[in-house]
């Protein structure tokens, strides 16, 4: 495969400097990472669930990487905020891939939770880290195995049993670079028995006038009656990439709620792959894709009823104008001794102009008789009635579409359990649609690098 | 106020309205009756610009200006105002957020700054009184959930809200209880000035009782059949439609 050949041969001529500037546990995975790599090519454009995803097309062009961690020389954490009101958070940021902490933040370090580099926390805690590292990314997935391949370093979360931070934690990643940057993250979220999480993760890019790709692969482990909300809201620009697999086990009685959110973004696909391995867990997994222009989001999901008595409920919505592109395929797959299994999973869509695309795949398979399972999905324009009652009543046509557009995603915000997040989440989806402000902008006034 | 012209109209290629010819001045109520399918909603979705109909022929002014050059949003930004027969639900668009988007755009229209939050809250407030209109309902989501009764009282709030010169209430008395019903037709007449006008299209003389017209028409496929004073209403009800179809339907044999 031409695409990923430059990334293994780039690997193999420094395969030092990869290894020197990580860690041993994110090291002895790469071999089988490449591997796998080598062995199968990238699922082509127009095959199954890649309607809109070309690979090949998005890995090909020169990306600089940054193997030898040089640090930026303008540290954008210096003025960068990236707040919400009315919600305090311990802030981290990833620098394109190097994770930094600003200075005096105060991260939460009671009752033996661990949040940091990845990279640090496989040098000091290699066995917590050995144990959950690269356990759930299969490396059958080109992306999660390209992340694998190269990554150095990200985000490590772990919460012990019983014990809940203080305040949500908040992941900033930024990209920042002059030349065509490649990005390589990874997050890890341990949560033991009972802990709980609140993690939100920004994505933003500082330079719209350069192309990035970020790589993400996300594993999540939500011990038995755990609670995680997880929120991901990306508002880069149109000429980044941005290729996420998120993976996720839940135990016994766990409920997590995961939120995926693209404001603004160029082309965007977001996995998520999503298992329950004990009974009575819960799961909320819930996004939106604001798109126009030329932009592109692709979701693919896999929620997995391994276990009995497990409730899922997947909601995505799309708003998909200009000549924009936007796909959802989902599958739900009930095993057969997962007995009154409760999944639902739902697809709706504004198709907001004629030369705007959306594909929507809802899929089940159930391999039991004792289960409660729907899916649904459509895709429209606007409601005329709707609209002309608008007018009648003094509305242009375009601030009915804006009202209407921001109806529609009402029930995805309202699905935030955060009420400070779910507050500035409405803003920011009123100024995504007014096209007010855009991208990183738009997150923040307080954000004088994107003010100039 | 308004002048139409041998207007005519269509929607699915089947033309509905055949040369409706009508004046309406300021102070004026009229009233317009007819049988069921007679063109009475079409008339009054055209004449607010329903993009669903297609006008074919004739012309309608709204003080001097044509009005159906006009896009709907401007014709409400003039003074017209439609009260629809069936007012759509719009889940997720709160009627606060609604009136205010409603009631800035016409006063951008009109070179306004837009309302403050405590004058728009006044108002809302005053206006909702008029038609005793439940603040849970100008809470929630616009008509969502509604029954048909707060419906109508929804559309007569907002007509207040917006003080059209202007109002075509279509129906705005079926699915009202007889309280309801009185409570509508006084918000109408609270709201009544030398300056504005109303056309209420309705079956039932009923509501004619509270609301005075001066002027009554009867709308029969898709024309103005005829035109008199407030004693037609009570004509119609004694005697039903009959008389005036078999009148127009020989006169067109
Ligand atoms: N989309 C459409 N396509 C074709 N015919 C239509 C369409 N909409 C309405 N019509 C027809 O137009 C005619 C006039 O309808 P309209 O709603 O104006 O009548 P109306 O006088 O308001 O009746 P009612 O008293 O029942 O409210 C009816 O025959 C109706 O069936
Ligand atoms: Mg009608």
């Amino acid at each position: 495969m031409d695409a990923i050949r430059q990334y293994l041969e780039l690997y193999a001529g420094h395969r030092e400097l990869f290894d020197n500037n990580s860690a041993h546990v994110l090291n002895r995975l790469r071999r089988d990472a490449y591997a796998a790599l080598e062995g199968t090519p990238l699922p082509r454009l127009g095959s199954e669930n890649y309607h809109i995803t070309d690979l090949t097309a998005l890995l090909s062009p020169d990306f600089g990487l940054n193997p030898a961690r040089v640090p930026l020389d303008v540290n954008p954490m210096l003025s960068f905020r990236c707040g919400v009101p009315n919600l305090s958070t311990a802030v981290t940021f990833m620098l394109n891939d190097i994770y930094a902490e600003p200075e005096g933040t105060a991260l939460p370090r009671h009752d033996g939770i661990i949040i940091g580099s990845l990279r640090r926390a496989a040098e000091e805690h290699p066995e917590l880290v050995r144990k959950y590292y690269g356990t759930l990314a299969g490396l059958d997935n080109p992306i999660a195995a390209l992340d694998t391949l190269l990554v150095q370093d990200g985000l490590f979360v772990y919460v012990p049993e019983g014990v809940r931070p203080e305040r949500p934690v908040q992941l900033v990643n930024v990209l920042q670079s002059a030349m065509p940057l490649m990005a390589v993250r990874r997050l890890l979220v341990v949560l033991e028995e009972d802990a709980e999480l609140q993690l939100l993760v920004c994505d933003h890019t500082q330079n719209p006038d350069n192309d990035f790709l970020a790589l993400q692969t996300v594993e999540i482990f939500a011990g038995a009656r755990s609670r995680l909300d997880i929120y991901d809201i990306e508002e880069s620009t149109p000429r980044t990439t941005r290729l996420c697999t998120t993976y996720l086990r839940q135990e016994e009685g766990a409920n997590v709620l995961l939120d995926g959110i693209t404001l603004c973004n160029g082309r965007t696909r977001n996995e998520y792959r999503c298992t329950f391995a004990g009974p009575e867990g819960e799961l909320r997994l819930l996004g939106m894709a604001i798109e126009d222009g030329e932009r592109m989001a692709d979701t693919y999901s896999v929620i997995r009823h391994d276990a009995p008595r497990c409730h899922s409920d997947e909601l995505f919505k799309y708003v998909v104008d200009d000549k924009a592109r936007g796909e959802f395929a989902g599958l739900i797959y009930v095993a057969p001794g997962s007995v009154k299994t409760e999944a639902y999973q739902a697809n709706r869509n504004i198709v907001g102009s004629p030369e705007a695309r959306m594909y929507s795949k809802p899929q089940l398979e159930i391999y039991n008789d004792d289960v409660k399972c729907s899916h649904g999905t459509a895709t429209g324009t606007f409601d005329p009635k709707q609209v002309f009652y608008m007018r009648q009543r003094g509305l242009s046509e375009a601030q009915a579409h804006l009202l209407l557009k921001q109806a529609f995603m009402a029930d995805v915000i309202e699905g935030v359990r955060l009420p400070a997040l779910r507050e500035r989440l409405t803003q920011l989806v009123e100024h995504t649609f007014t096209g007010t402000q855009n991208g990183c902008a738009a997150c923040s006034a307080a954000c004088p690098h994107n003010s100039k | 106020m308004l002048k139409v012209k041998d207007l005519r109209a269509e929607i699915g290629g089947k033309e509905i309205l055949k040369g409706i010819n009508l004046e309406v001045r300021p102070g004026e109520v009229h009233a317009i009756m007819g049988p069921n399918g007679s063109g009475k909603s079409t008339l009054s979705m055209v004449l607010a610009g329903n993009p669903a109909y297609t006008v074919t022929g004739g012309s309608a002014e709204f003080y001097g200006k044509d009005l159906l050059a006009m896009p709907p949003e401007t014709r409400s930004h003039e003074g017209l105002f439609l009260g629809f027969q069936y007012p759509v639900e719009i889940p997720g668009v709160s009627m606060v957020n609604f009136m205010r988007a409603a009631i800035n755009a016409k006063r951008e229209y009109l070179g306004q700054p837009p309302v403050s939050a405590t004058e728009f809250l006044k108002m809302m407030r005053e206006k909702r009184a008029i038609v005793e209109l439940d603040t849970k309902l100008a809470s929630r989501s616009v008509n969502e959930g509604f029954s048909g009764g707060e419906k109508k009282r929804n559309e007569i709030f907002q007509m207040a809200m917006l003080e059209p010169r202007l109002s075509i209430l279509d129906e705005t008395d079926s699915g009202l209880d007889i309280d309801a019903l009185r409570i509508v037709a006084n918000g109408v007449n609270a709201l009544k000035s030398p300056d504005n006008a109303t056309i209420v299209i309705t079956h039932y003389q009923r509501l004619l009782d509270y609301i005075k017209p001066d002027i009554v028409h009867i709308l029969y496929k898709g024309r103005i059949v005829m035109t008199a004073g407030p004693e037609l209403a009570l004509e119609l009800e004694e005697r039903g439609y009959d008389w005036i179809k078999q009148q127009v339907d020989s006169q067109e044999a």
